[in-house]
C-alpha cells in the first residue's frame, strides 16, 4: 500500500457521508461522560432524522471539560472555533440544538469559541481530539490518519525517519525532556533479535489528565506512533500500560488494536510489506512508581513495580533484557504529524530548545478547568489568565504548581516566564507531564507541601532507605510545623532532609520528593515561618 | 523435574474460577501474566483471598511470596472484602485544594470509618482514590460505580445515608 493508496481509502470513507453537510459532535470522554453526555448523545440521534443533511456522532474531548456535557455543531470536518459550542447540555435540550444547525445559536447554551480558550490554542496532539469518533477507525482514516505510517513504509529507510525524528527537536513529553530522536537512535543501534516498544500510560500525577484524554480521543494516533517507532528501531513487539482507574481509556485502546489489527495497520506484513508489529495492553494496579521507566518494566514482567538502578538503561536492556524503547503517551501522539509534515515543519513551532506543542491540564482554582494545548513558549501568564480566565470569585492568584508530586509551585512574581522544559527548572520546579493547578490566595502553601510528601510518603515502593524513610521523615516535621508544633529547629532538620533524600534516591520519584518542599520555602518561606513555635 | 506441569484444581466449582482460568491460559500461563490474573481475580470476586493466592502461585507456578508481594504492592488489590456499598473519595491535588479533606472528615465523623476501612454492619466501605481524572469535577468522590463531582460535606453524608 502506498499514500496513493491510502488516500483514496480515505476517499471512500468520507464518501460515505456525501449528503452531510453539518456534523452534531457530542463529547463521550470520561469527564462529559460522568457529566451525563451518554444520554445527550442517545437523545439526539432519536431527534435527528436519520435521511438529513446532519449526523450526530460521539467524539473525543473537546477540552473544556468543566462545562460538561459539551456539544458542538460543525460544518463537515470543521475544527472546533468553526463550530457552534454548547455547554451543560441536557437531553431535553436535543430538539432546540438540532433546530439550531445551520442557523443561530441557543442562546442559553452557547459557548463563544472566539474566546482566548479555544482562539490561542495550537493543536497538534489534539488535532482529531473533538472530531471523530474515538472508537471509528475509518473516521481516523477519512481524517488523514494513518499517512504518516504508510509514508514512513514505504518511502522512508528507519534511517530516514530517524534522522527526521532528531530534526523535529521533539523531547519527552513524560516529564524528562529527553531528545526523542536521540532516544530512538540509542535502541535502533542496538543488535538484537528482539526489541520492544512500550508506550507509558501510567499518569499518576494527581491533578493530570492530558493522557486520559487522549487515550479516550484519539487512541489511532497513539498506535500509529507506536508503529513509526517500531519500524524505526526495528521492534517487533509493543505495549501500551495504562491505568486500571482510566477504564474508558483501557476499552477504547483495545477496541483500536482490534480494528488496526483486523485492516491491516498491526499485526504481520504491515501494508503488505515486510514490517510486522504486534500491540498488547497491559494494566496498572494503582502505583504511582510504575511511571518510572524501570518500574514500569518490572510491572510488564508482573512483578512488584520498583526501578532498579540505570544503566543500564532500557535502551540497552529493557524488557526481560532486550532493547526496549519507553515514550510517553503524549510523545507517540506527536509522532504521525512529524513523519507526514517533515522534522522541519515541527522543529519551527516553539522555542529555540523546545519545540512543539504541549498538552495542559488546567485544574483546581481557575475559572476554565480543562485541556488546552499551546506551542512552548507561552508565557504562563497568558496560559492563566487569558487562556484559563484566571481565578474565580475575585480572588488573587496565588501560584500555580506544576509537575505534580514531583514539581513546584510558581508564584505570581514569576508569571511572565515562557514555558519550557529548561526555564520552568530554573525556577525549581518542572514542566512534568504536564498538570497546572492553580492556587488562589486562600491556599496555605505548607499544606499543600504536606500533602504532596504524604502522597510521596505513600507512593515510595521501599526499595531504597533514603526515599522509603525519608518521606515519611520529612511528612512528620511537615505535618508538625502544619499544626504550629514545629521549631526552628524542625524547618532546619526538614531542609537538610530534603538535600539528603534528593541527592541519594534511586529513582526520579525520591529525588524529585522534595521539590514541593523545597519550592514553596523558595518563595513562600514567611509561610512556614509564621506556623514555627518558639523552642 | 517432568516437563509435563499438574496445574492445581479449581478451588471450588464456583464458575467465576473458570473466568481466572481463561485470564491464564490466555497468556499461556506464563509467570508475567500474574497481574493480569490477579486483576481478573478481582473482578470476578471483588478481593483477593488466601485461597484464590494459593490456586494463582499454584497455576503459574510462582512462589506463593511472590504473589503476596505483587498483591500488596499494588493499591488496587483488596485483600479483604469490601461493604455494600463504596464510596471512593478522591484526593488528587484538584480534589484536594477544593475540600476533599473535609469529605473525609465528615464520613469519618458520620460513619466512624476512614478510607480503607468499611462499617461493621459491613454497609459502607470507604477509600481514596489518588485521582479519578476528574479533575474538573472536583472534589470528586465515586459511590458504588457512579462518578459524581463538585460535592459538599452535607451533600456527601446525606447520599450515603440513603444507601441501604
Amino acid at each position: 500500500m502506498n499514500l496513493d493508496d491510502l488516500a483514496e481509502k480515505a476517499e471512500e470513507y468520507r464518501a460515505r457521508d456525501a449528503g452531510i453537510t453539518h456534523e452534531v459532535r457530542v463529547c463521550v470522554a470520561a469527564a462529559c461522560q460522568s457529566g451525563g453526555s451518554l444520554p445527550v448523545l442517545e437523545a439526539l440521534k432519536a431527534e435527528c432524522d436519520s435521511g438529513g443533511t446532519c449526523k450526530v456522532k460521539g467524539v473525543g474531548c473537546m477540552g473544556l471539560c468543566s462545562a460538561g456535557p459539551m456539544v458542538a455543531i460543525a460544518p463537515k470536518g470543521g475544527a472546533i472555533p468553526d463550530s457552534i459550542l454548547y455547554r451543560e447540555v441536557k437531553p431535553e435540550d436535543a430538539a432546540d440544538v438540532l433546530a439550531s444547525v445551520g442557523g443561530a445559536p441557543v442562546e442559553r447554551l452557547h459557548t463563544p469559541t472566539d474566546q482566548p480558550f479555544f482562539a490561542r490554542q495550537q493543536r497538534i496532539v489534539r488535532e482529531n481530539s473533538g472530531l471523530i469518533d474515538p472508537e471509528s477507525f475509518t473516521g481516523y482514516v477519512a481524517a488523514g490518519g494513518y499517512a504518516g505510517l504508510i509514508k514512513a513504509l514505504s518511502e522512508m529507510t528507519p534511517g530516514d525517519v530517524l534522522r527526521e525524528m532528531t530534526t523535529s527537536g521533539l523531547r519527552g513529553r513524560g516529564g524528562g525532556g529527553y531528545p526523542t530522536g536521540l532516544k530512538w537512535s540509542t535502541v535502533a543501534k542496538m543488535p538484537a533479535d528482539q526489541k520492544y516498544v512500550i508506550c507509558n500510560g501510567d499518569e499518576g500525577d494527581p491533578g493530570a489528565f492530558m493522557d486520559r484524554a487522549v487515550l479516550e480521543s484519539d487512541p489511532h494516533r497513539v498506535l500509529e506512533g507506536m508503529c513509526i517507532a517500531a519500524y524505526a528501531i526495528g521492534a517487533t513487539k509493543g505495549y501500551v500500560y495504562v491505568r486500571a482507574e482510566y477504564p474508558l481509556a483501557v476499552q477504547r485502546m483495545e477496541l483500536a488494536i482490534r480494528k488496526a489489527k483486523r485492516s491491516g495497520f498491526l499485526g504481520s506484513k504491515i501494508a503488505e510489506t515486510q514490517f510486522s508489529f504486534e500491540v498488547e495492553i497491559r494494566l496498572g494496579a494503582g502505583a504511582f512508581v510504575c511511571g518510572e521507566e524501570t518500574a514500569l518494566m518490572a510491572s510488564i514482567e508482573g512483578l512488584r513495580g520498583q526501578p532498579r538502578p540505570r544503566p543500564p538503561y532500557p535502551a540497552e536492556a529493557g524488557l526481560w533484557g532486550y532493547p526496549t524503547l519507553i515514550n510517553n503517551v503524549e510523545t507517540f501522539a506527536n509522532i504521525a504529524p512529524i513523519i507526514t509534515h517533515g522534522g522541519e515543519w515541527f522543529a519551527g513551532i516553539g522555542t529555540a530548545k523546545s519545540k512543539g506543542t504541549k498538552v495542559f491540564a488546567l485544574a483546581g482554582s481557575i475559572k476554565n478547568i480543562g485541556l488546552i494545548e499551546v506551542p512552548m513558549g507561552m508565557s504562563l501568564r497568558e496560559i492563566i489568565e487569558e487562556i484559563g480566565g484566571g481565578c474565580p470569585g475575585g480572588k488573587a492568584f496565588k501560584a500555580v504548581q506544576t509537575g505534580g508530586p514531583s514539581g513546584g509551585c510558581i508564584p505570581a512574581a514569576h508569571l511572565d516566564i515562557a514555558v519550557d522544559y529548561d526555564s520552568l527548572k530554573t525556577l525549581g520546579t518542572m514542566m512534568g507531564s504536564g498538570g497546572m493547578i492553580v492556587m488562589d490566595e486562600t491556599c496555605d502553601m505548607v499544606d499543600v507541601a504536606r500533602y504532596f510528601m504524604e502522597f510521596c510518603m505513600s507512593e515510595s515502593c521501599g526499595k531504597c532507605i533514603p526515599c522509603r524513610t525519608g518521606t515519611w521523615q520529612m511528612h512528620e516535621l511537615l505535618d508538625r510545623i502544619t499544626k504550629s508544633k514545629g521549631t526552628h529547629k524542625d524547618l532546619a532538620l526538614l531542609e537538610e532532609l530534603c538535600d539528603v533524600v534528593q541527592a541519594t534516591s534511586l529513582c526520579g520519584l525520591g529525588q524529585s520528593a522534595p521539590n514541593p518542599v523545597l519550592s514553596t520555602l523558595r518563595y513562600f518561606r514567611e509561610e512556614y515561618e509564621a506556623k514555627l513555635t518558639a523552642e | 523435574m517432568s516437563l509435563l506441569q499438574t496445574r492445581p484444581a479449581l478451588p471450588s466449582d464456583d464458575k467465576r474460577w473458570k473466568l481466572v482460568n481463561a485470564a491464564m491460559r490466555r497468556n499461556g500461563y506464563a509467570g508475567h501474566a500474574l497481574i493480569e490474573t490477579l486483576h481478573s481475580v478481582q473482578e470476578s470476586f471483588g478481593y483477593l483471598d488466601e485461597p484464590a493466592m494459593r490456586f494463582v502461585a499454584g497455576s503459574l507456578d510462582l512462589p506463593l511470596s511472590k504473589v503476596y508481594g505483587v498483591a500488596t504492592f499494588y493499591h488496587l488489590f483488596m485483600l479483604k472484602p469490601k461493604g455494600r456499598h463504596a464510596c471512593v473519595v478522591c484526593t488528587g491535588t484538584a480534589c484536594y485544594i477544593k475540600g476533599a479533606g473535609s469529605l473525609v472528615d465528615a464520613v469519618e465523623a458520620r460513619f466512624g470509618v476512614k478510607p480503607g476501612e468499611t462499617t461493621e454492619d459491613d454497609r459502607l466501605s470507604v477509600l481514596a482514590a489518588r485521582c479519578v481524572g476528574a479533575c474538573s469535577l472536583a472534589p470528586a468522590v465515586v459511590v458504588d460505580g457512579d462518578l459524581a463531582g463538585k460535592q459538599t460535606a452535607d451533600r456527601l453524608v446525606a447520599k450515603l445515608e440513603e444507601l441501604a
